[in-house]
């Protein structure tokens, strides 16, 4: 019974781990129809603001729940403006120059830090005991972070007057355009939310994994599979697929090895796509956010 | 204008000459400098290794220089970047041997990357340097491989870390051949004194998310964890590990974990109290490293890395060639090879490194070590051990005329018994 609490505990935060690495992508996808290949490099610079902020000091949930987002979102904001903005509409060109732009931030980061950065954070909140295993608590607190965060993200787009805008812009650009609704401030604002948000989940996954320049790479593979698998939907979207894929995973990784977890992930993944093209949303759930 | 035959051929040789002139004044100038060329990942994901191992080989190439060279001439120093990709590493290895004409390359960090330029240089002819710790097994007369293997340090670290902890160990490897072999090796060092391996898993180079195997090793109750996990990504491994408080109930050992100083890209209450083993920590101490600790942080500055058995060796390593020239009077490749295949010996900051002429390996010192503050403390020193594992597959001096990897298909495969 224990096991299968603390399994169970286990494939949730392998759920929510997806999720979290996702919905920034998934934010800049959804609205903008921009794939960002940069992706898990703004997630490296997360990382880094929280080892680089707590080695100078900074008390870590500062550092990860404020300084990581802020200085990401800026980094997107200034990324919007100098560059994804010139390439609206041109599918393939954006996904060069983010890639380009994801090679620069691996150089630079390479050139300032060097090739690995020493830390002095680790986990903050001690263990948890379910009968004879054990957890780690800042697993919790991810999963409850993650899901206050697709509810933020709803409400920001349900209730508030830039969530309507935005949404209205995500429909029908042109429309909004005509109604006297700045798409290009959106596109911005929006590109910088993305980008904070996927700052704030490298934040919170540094203390529990390498920080390092390259670690980007990890990251991309996954964040695109789940936001792809989900379809146009932010957060329909993005659940749907990190449920669906993270449940996978996690399961077969414990029946069986990370390998055939990570091999059942991909085929899940195929098979979704070659049933429903557009992605889960695309589907099922269609008019959802 | 008729063309003539004799004016023909006065034209068609003088055209010859000039063609050839570039070719001699090529070889003239390589006769001034001798040519030293390093092909070490400094960007991608293995940089973590390689970067150092550059810094090191550097810092070797710039003394020797610096005390007047060899045989009277400088050497010079060419590093190719090969961006942790194979494919540039049979590029630049093909570039060293036929365009650069290297009268030595030290080349390769993953045991992938040796065996893809590995026959280039037997083909062309290029003595060839590895400097890396690896699964063992490499039996090529052109090929001198100086880093330690298996049989050095999982042989010393499972039995002391058993006697330690217990003899019911788990363990983790990276999925590529030395992850695997290595594993191997593990298994067959916990059987043969009288443990038991309960699980053994491998991970791709790109997980980051270990907590269903940290559940399974929960539910298994294993005494001990053996790591031979590789790359940045892995390092989550420890930092999960740690989170789930299980450093504190059931040690790690390892023969990979350092070797990127991953030791300081965890803090120190995770890494606390892990067993390591190596040929080489920064922190042992004897003169002759602390020495050379010092001359590497003049070197290479205020940032310099923590420095590991991979640097320490790719430094040993150009030392060990250089005694090799020496002894033999020349660079050429047959006499340097004899030379150093006598039993060639240099002091390093590890200690005495001796080459083995039965399978061009190295004796060394291996060192075990217990992390403490994001530093190794040094526990025991054995001297002077032997590649076994790769002596039992390889006689060069029977039969000089190898260039095969023993290991390829697994131990088993070898004849070994797991």
């Amino acid at each position: 019974m224990d096991l299968v609490a603390a399994v169970g505990l286990q494939i949730l935060y392998g759920i929510a781990n997806l999720a979290l690495i996702s919905l920034g992508l998934a934010i800049i996808f959804g609205m903008m129809r921009v794939i960002n290949l940069a992706h898990g490099e703004f997630l490296m610079l997360g990382g880094y603001t929280v080892v680089v902020a707590a080695n100078a000091g900074v008390n870590i949930w500062i550092a990860m729940l404020i300084l990581a987002p802020l200085v990401v979102g800026v980094i997107g904001v200034v990324v919007e403006r100098l560059l994804i903005r010139w390439l609206y509409g041109r599918m393939i060109d954006t996904l060069l120059a983010t890639w380009g732009l994801s090679l620069l931030f691996i150089g630079l980061v390479t050139s300032i830090f060097g090739a690995s950065t020493a830390t002095t954070i680790s986990p903050p909140l001690g263990v948890i005991s379910i009968g004879e295993y054990t957890s780690s608590a800042y697993e919790l607190l991810l999963i409850g972070i993650t899901a206050a965060l697709g509810i933020a993200v709803f409400l920001a787009l349900k209730m508030t007057n830039l969530g309507l805008v935005a949404r209205g812009t995500m429909q029908n650009a042109e429309m909004a355009s005509a109604l006297g609704v700045s798409t290009s401030r959106i596109y911005m604002i929006t590109f910088g939310v993305g980008a904070a948000v996927t700052g704030l989940a490298g934040g919170l996954l540094a203390p529990v994994t390498g920080v390092l320049p390259t670690i980007g790479s990890v990251y991309i593979a996954k964040a695109f599979i789940t936001v792809i698998s989900g379809g146009a939907a932010i957060l329909a979207g993005t659940a749907s697929a990190s449920v669906l894929l993270g449940g996978v995973n996690g399961i077969a990784a414990f029946l069986t090895g990370p390998t055939i977890g990570e091999v059942a992930l991909l085929l899940t993944a195929i098979v979704l796509l070659r049933l429903m093209p557009r992605g889960i949303t695309g589907g099922i759930f269609r008019k959802s956010l | 204008m008729t063309v003539t035959r004799r004016s023909f051929l006065a034209g068609a040789s003088a055209s010859a000459a000039a063609l050839a002139a570039p070719a001699i004044i090529g070889r003239a100038q390589a006769a001034d400098t001798i040519k030293f060329v390093s092909i070490l990942d400094q960007s991608g994901g293995l940089d973590i290794y390689g970067k150092p191992m550059v810094d090191t080989t550097r810092m070797a190439i710039d003394e020797m220089n610096a005390a007047g060279g060899l045989l009277g001439k400088q050497i010079e120093l060419k590093v190719y970047d090969p961006q942790s990709t194979i494919q540039f590493y049979t590029q630049y290895a093909t570039q060293a041997a036929a365009g650069d004409k290297a009268d030595v390359v030290h080349a390769g960090i993953t045991s992938a990357s040796r065996e893809a330029i590995r026959p280039t240089f037997a083909r062309f002819q290029t003595l060839y340097f590895y400097n890396v710790l690896y699964e063992g097994g490499v039996c090529d007369l052109n090929n001198f491989c100086t880093g330690s293997t298996p049989a050095q340090t999982v042989e010393k670290l499972v039995p002391y870390t058993m006697n330690k902890w217990g003899k019911k160990v788990y363990i983790v490897a990276a999925d590529y051949n030395y992850g695997q072999i290595t594993a191997q090796w593990v298994q067959k060092y916990v059987a043969d004194n009288g443990g038991e391996a309960v699980e053994t898993e491998f991970f791709p180079l790109d997980v980051t998310n270990f907590g269903p195997t940290i559940k399974k090793i929960q539910a298994a109750k294993p005494d001990m964890v053996m790591s031979a996990l590789v790359g940045g990504a892995h390092v989550s491994f420890y930092r999960q590990y740690a989170a789930a408080g299980m450093n504190k109930s059931v040690p790690i050992a390892s023969t990979t974990f350092g070797v990127g100083n991953e030791h300081k890209l965890i803090s120190a209450e995770e890494g606390d109290g892990m067993i390591c083993s190596y040929s080489y920590f920064e922190e042992i101490d004897t003169p002759a490293n602390q020495d050379f600790v010092a001359r590497f942080k003049a070197h290479r500055g205020e940032d310099a890395p923590a420095l590991n058995e991979l640097a320490a060796r790719a430094y040993e390593g150009a030392y060990l060639w250089a005694e090799g020239v020496k002894q033999a009077g020349t660079v050429e490749r047959m006499p340097v090879i004899e030379a150093l295949r006598t039993g060639i010996s240099y002091d390093g900051p590890s200690g005495r490194v001796t080459i083995e002429p039965k399978t061009n390996h190295a004796l060394q010192n291996v060192y075990l070590a217990e992390l403490k503050d994001q530093a190794f403390n040094i526990l025991e020193v054995y001297e002077d051990q032997p590649p076994t594992d790769t002596l039992l597959v390889c006689d060069l001096v029977a039969d000089p005329n190898q260039s095969v990897f023993k290991f390829e298909n697994g131990l088993e495969a070898a004849g070994i018994k797991i």
